[in-house]
Order: C-alpha cells, then sequence, then structure tokens
C-alpha cells in the first residue's frame, strides 16, 4: 500500500493520522512497561554488590538516555524546521521539549536516589549526573525562550536557533565536564560503571528502553495534536470538526 | 562598516560612562562577598578565588547584555543595521566586539587587584589576567546570541540568563582550571588553547547565529 | 521595477491583507492607504525584506528580494516610524553613522550640508535628544538627501512635520521621481508631487 507521505505533512491530515496512531503506540507502551517493570523486579537476579538497589537502573538508563535522544531529535525537527519553513516539524519540536525535560528529571531523580544507599550521598558531581543537569538547564531555557515569544512563528524560529546552538555545544560541555570531573578526583565514582549484566538484566533494561520511546511517541503525538488545534484554530477544518463534535 | 560599528558603541559608551563603571562596580562587589559569607580565612579564600572571580565575571557580563540590542532596538537603529547591504554576521561581530572593550577589558584589568584580596600568588594572577583576556570575548560572542533572541521580550533580562549561563559553563571550567592548574604547580598551557579554541569557535559561529537571531526576533 | 505579486500578511490569527498586487516602473510613486491596522506598516516591512510575506512574492527589476539579499538593500532607503537616531550622539554623528551603515559613507561637509538643507543649521553639534519631535523627523529624513538609492520606502514620513518641512520634502520626493527613482509610502495627508504616475493601493 503506498501512503502518500506528503499528504500528511499538512497539519489538518497529521492531525487525523496521529489521532489514529496515539492509542496504538499507548497500549504498545503499557504493555512494554509492565513487562520490562515486572522482568526488572521480579526476573533480574539481584547484584551481589548493590544488592536490590540496582534495580533503579531499569528506569534511570532509559530515561538518561531518552532525554539525551530527545534533545538531538528537538533539535534535527527544529532545524528542518527553521531551514525549510515546514510548520509541522516546529510544532514537533516544540511538543518534545517537555518531554525530554520529563526524562532529564526522572534521570537526575532516580540517579539522586540510587546515589544515597550506593555512596551514601543524594548527590555527587559525577560527570554524567553533571552533564544530565546542564541538559535540563538546555531544556528549561528552550521551553521559556517559547512560552515567552507571542507570536508562534518567532517562537518556532527562536526556539530553532538556541536548540541548534545547544546542540553543537553539548558535546563540549560534556567533555569539559569530563575532564573538570577528571581533574578534581574528590568525586570519581561514575554511574555508567554498571555491574556486569546478566542477560535478564539486559532484557529488561532494552525493554524498558523500547517502552519508553513508545511512551515517548505517543505523549509527543498527543500533544502535537493539541498544539496544531490551538494554532489552526481559526481555519476551516478545525470548525468543521467542532461542528461534527470531534474535539 | 566593521570599524563605523565600532566606533559609533564606543562613542555612544563614553557618552554613558555610568553604565560601563555599573558592570565593573556589581563583579567588584560580587567578589568581595564571598570573603564576607564565608569568612577570611585565607587559604580557603586562595583556593576558592579562580572560581569566584570567573562567576563573577560571567554574570557581570552577563548582566550588560541587556544593552548590546536593546537600546538599538527600541530606537529603530537595529532595524537600520538590518537593512545594510553589508554582512549582518560582521556587524554583530563588530557589536560583540564593541560590547567586550567596553565591559570584558575592564573586568580583565581589575580582576589582578581582586586576585590581590584573595591572596593569590603573581604568578597564578598572570594566568586569571590571561585567561580571563581570552574568555571574556567567547561570552560577549555567546552572550549576542542570547540578547538577539530575547529581544523585546518581556522579563527578556531573566530569561538571557537561562539561555547563555549553561553555554558558558565550558569557559568558566578552563578558565577557573587554568588557574588552580598553576596553583597546583602543574602546566596550564592546555587550558589557555582550549579556551583560545572556544574563542576561534565562536567568532565564526557565535555572529551567524545572532544575526539569523536578529532577523528572527525583528521580523 | 518593484512588483508585488499575490501579496498576503497573517498577524497571529488575523489575515491583515491578501492578493495584494502592484507593479511599479521608474519614476512610480505607491501611496499605501487605509485604516490604522490595516497592514500599512507590515507591507513597508515586508517591501524592505525585514519580514516575509505569509504568501506571494516581491520582485525587484524582475528577481525575488529573497534571493537578492544585500544587493537589494543597498538600492533601498527605509525611514520608518521609530527614527533610526541614537539620542546621546549628535546631528551630524548620527546622520554620518548611519550613511556610513547604509554603505555610502559620506564627508563632515556633505553631511553639514544636508543637514542645512533640511533647516538644522547650527544644531549640527547638538545631541538629537535635546531636539524637539519635528527636528528629530528632520535628522531622520535628511538621510534621503544624502543616499544614493533607487527605491524609497516611508513610513508616514510627513508626521510631526510643519508646512515648510512638508513643502521640502515633497520637493525632494518630485526630485527623486525626475531622476527615475521609486517611492512607496504611507501618509494620512494630501501630497501634492507632480509625478508622471502616482498609484493608490487601498488595505481595507
Amino acid at each position: 500500500m503506498a501512503i502518500n507521505w506528503f499528504k500528511y505533512s499538512s497539519p489538518a491530515s497529521f492531525y487525523l493520522l496521529a489521532g489514529k496512531m496515539v492509542p496504538v503506540f499507548v497500549f504498545i507502551s503499557v504493555i512494554l512497561l509492565v513487562v520490562g517493570l515486572y522482568v526488572g523486579f521480579f526476573v533480574a537476579p539481584t547484584d551481589f554488590q548493590q544488592g536490590e538497589a540496582y534495580r533503579i537502573i531499569f528506569i534511570h538508563v532509559p530515561a538518561a538516555w531518552m532525554s539525551m535522544f530527545l534533545y538531538v531529535v528537538m533539535a534535527f525537527w527544529a532545524g528542518i524546521g527553521l531551514a525549510f519553513n515546514t510548520r509541522l516539524s516546529s510544532m514537533f519540536a516544540t511538543a518534545i521539549a517537555p518531554t525530554g525535560a520529563m526524562f532529564t528529571f526522572i534521570a537526575l531523580w532516580t540517579g539522586a536516589v540510587w546515589g544515597k544507599p550506593m555512596w551514601g550521598t543524594w548527590w555527587v558531581w559525577d560527570a554524567r549526573l553533571t552533564s544530565e543537569l546542564i541538559l535540563f538547564f538546555l531544556y528549561i531555557g528552550f521551553m521559556s525562550l517559547q512560552a515567552a515569544i507571542d507570536d508562534p512563528r518567532r517562537a518556532d524560529k527562536a526556539g530553532a536557533i538556541i536548540a541548534l546552538v545547544g546542540v553543537i555545544n553539548i558535546p563540549i560541555i560534556y567533555f569539559s565536564v569530563q575532564w573538570w570531573n577528571t581533574l578534581h578526583q574528590g568525586a570519581s565514582v561514575s554511574l555508567n560503571q554498571a555491574p556486569a549484566m546478566a542477560t535478564t538484566m539486559l532484557t529488561g533494561m532494552l525493554i524498558m528502553v523500547l517502552a519508553s520511546w513508545m511512551y515517548s511517541i505517543a505523549v509527543i503525538l498527543k500533544r502535537t495534536r493539541v498544539i496544531i488545534l490551538e494554532r489552526e484554530s481559526h481555519t476551516a477544518w478545525v470548525a468543521e470538526l467542532h461542528k461534527k463534535g470531534a474535539i | 562598516m566593521f570599524m563605523w560599528i565600532i566606533k559609533r558603541d564606543l562613542l555612544l559608551a563614553m557618552r554613558r560612562q555610568s553604565d560601563v563603571l555599573t558592570t565593573l562596580f556589581f563583579f567588584i562587589i560580587v567578589v568581595s562577598l564571598f570573603p564576607l559569607s564565608v569568612g577570611p580565612e585565607m587559604n580557603m579564600l586562595r583556593t576558592m578565588a579562580p572560581g569566584v572571580v570567573w562567576v563573577a565575571a560571567l554574570l557581570a557580563s552577563m548582566l550588560s547584555l541587556g544593552r548590546m540590542f536593546s537600546n538599538d532596538y527600541v530606537d529603530g537603529t537595529l532595524e537600520q543595521m538590518l537593512l545594510s547591504p553589508q554582512s549582518l554576521s560582521l556587524l554583530v561581530l563588530g557589536k560583540a566586539f564593541a560590547h567586550w572593550l567596553v565591559t570584558g577589558v575592564p573586568l580583565v584589568l581589575m580582576a589582578p587587584v581582586l586576585g590581590i584580596q584573595y591572596d593569590l600568588p603573581t604568578d597564578a594572577l598572570l594566568v586569571l589576567t590571561a585567561a580571563l583576556l581570552l574568555g571574556t570575548p567567547v561570552l560577549s560572542l555567546i552572550g549576542a546570541i542570547g540578547a538577539a533572541l530575547t529581544l523585546g521580550l518581556r522579563g527578556g533580562g531573566v530569561l538571557v540568563s537561562l539561555l547563555v549561563l549553561p553555554l558558558y559553563i565550558p569557559v568558566l571550567i578552563f578558565g577557573a582550571g587554568a588557574v588552580e592548574a598553576n596553583m597546583a604547580g602543574v602546566a596550564f598551557d592546555a587550558h589557555l588553547s582550549l579556551i583560545g579554541a572556544f574563542l576561534l569557535v565562536s567568532i565564526v559561529f557565535a555572529p551567524w547565529a545572532a544575526a539569523s537571531s536578529l532577523r528572527v526576533s525583528l521580523e | 521595477m518593484l512588483q508585488g505579486i499575490n501579496l498576503a500578511c497573517v498577524r497571529g490569527d488575523r489575515e491583515l491583507f491578501k492578493d495584494i498586487n502592484f507593479s511599479l516602473e521608474a519614476g512610480c510613486l505607491l501611496q499605501v492607504r487605509g485604516p490604522n491596522g490595516s497592514g500599512k506598516t507590515s507591507l513597508l516591512r515586508m517591501l524592505c525584506g525585514l519580514s516575509n510575506p505569509a504568501a506571494g512574492e516581491i520582485l525587484w527589476r524582475g528577481t525575488s528580494i529573497r534571493s537578492l539579499n544585500g544587493d537589494y538593500f543597498s538600492a533601498v532607503t527605509y525611514i520608518g516610524h521609530l527614527s533610526g537616531t541614537k539620542d546621546d550622539l549628535t546631528v551630524i554623528e548620527n546622520l554620518r553613522i548611519s550613511s556610513a551603515l547604509a554603505g555610502s559613507e559620506i564627508s563632515i561637509s556633505q553631511a553639514s550640508d544636508a543637514l542645512k538643507h533640511m533647516g538644522l543649521r547650527g544644531r549640527e553639534a547638538l545631541p538629537v535628544k535635546v531636539l524637539s519631535q519635528g527636528q528629530r523627523r528632520r535628522v531622520a529624513l535628511a538621510r534621503l538627501l544624502v543616499c544614493t538609492t533607487t527605491l524609497w520606502i516611508l513610513d508616514e514620513p510627513l508626521v510631526a512635520l510643519d508646512v515648510m518641512a512638508v513643502k521640502l520634502i515633497q520637493k525632494l520626493l518630485e526630485q527623486h521621481l525626475q531622476r527615475g527613482g521609486v517611492i512607496v509610502m504611507t501618509t494620512h495627508q494630501e501630497i501634492e508631487v507632480t509625478a508622471t504616475s502616482i498609484m493608490q493601493l487601498h488595505l481595507a
């Protein structure tokens, strides 16, 4: 079956397509989440060094990965929107930001919760945690800039510029922090020294990563739908939907 | 035209010297607050000094960003600059350079005096000055992007800090790191080279990004 | 020389105008009229290249202004609502710096001649902040005397000017049209300019 992709790049048809896709992704993500958590909490063996506390990685690691991926994806769509003036891709970027920020926050939170039993302190200035904190600031900057601008087109373009500047800076910031961290030997414990992983641990983690992806897609599509409605509220097709009682 | 814009901005700064002095005194006051809050223990102050001076320089430079474009935006001269046949990036580079001459250079000159307050040894003072000399232009260049993006927005001043402070972090790390390395007796030239590299990268990219931001903000 | 094809402008949710078409030859003056909020200033800013039309295209000598960029800017002088003068600079500094930034440097004597012509003799060394509204307008308009551009885009140039100055500007516009220049302007006043062709554009 041939799909005309260009058809879906118009907000009106994308709105309808996304409406059909959201429940599918919600369903898949719930299933994966339940399976992943079950594997993570009940099937995977207890770690002989870290005991039960290590199980937080089933949430921490997927969240940390997603937080970084989503920033790049966000910058990509924002950049496409800036370069080709496609409204839908800019809306995508705007929709991705809150989810990315949420995952960053979860990664920080679970990192702290993990840190307490492991090192006896809620926070260590570990290179990964510190970079994650700065990433959180970048998300907040992007969102507050867009929120401060009333004109949606200016908000899209301004957001795109700061997202692209951020994406160029992330590796620089990451390596600076890494370097700074090795220099100050005080906090050399690193979160990424994962224990030698049993296969079930790895499986559980991969399922959780997939669940996070599905969840992100579902939420981002849903949020894009809301943004489309907001921005297109004056158009005929929205009025049509409203008349049919579809909204 | 590059020279004209620098000349113009310096002339304007001369006519409003109080603005320049405000930034400088802000820097001095922030640095002087730390001994009052943590106590005058000299060993501790000496370890803190590079970080304190750098953070204060970051804040001072950031606070003065509002002036880079907003006055020109309000009286319409920025609009005229956007209609100039010459490259807008070059013009932004000129404005960032003028901003650095007016706010960055006084900080660099004042830093050794403040370092003495913190009992830094002479060669550490020299490294601190050198690092600031290389690092403060980066602050003006990256800051130009933030200033251009927040032009005319309500709460622009606070917003600009959210946007640019995370981007200042690498300069902060290596700027303060250079002085610490010197005090610890290890080589610091790698730090300075890296700040130099940041400077080159930001000279190439920041004016371009700031120029695009200006076009977006004035549309 | 200047052509607008199916121009449309959207501000927020509202469409200000659409399907605006015009074509201006050398020596043409286009007067844009319409009530407040009808998009006159938006149209002028589009024609300068400061903002992009929501739809349609603007051509300069047959080429889209978006692809011309700097070449287009060197043919345009825009005088908008904002005076584009710095309060802290003197009258003559303002004129010389704004000309230099617009790409044509002028000497001190050229600048003071232009200011004399605009009736600002003896005010050259005063900072603009001490001038009256009308005098500031004159400083801004003095740029028209020293610029070498073909297309003038003027947003309410006659506001705040006294009778003498209005006459002076009208004469200036006439001369520009005779030289083969093109003018697009908005004004609420009737203008008395004799030119080969004066066109009116009404925005609803």
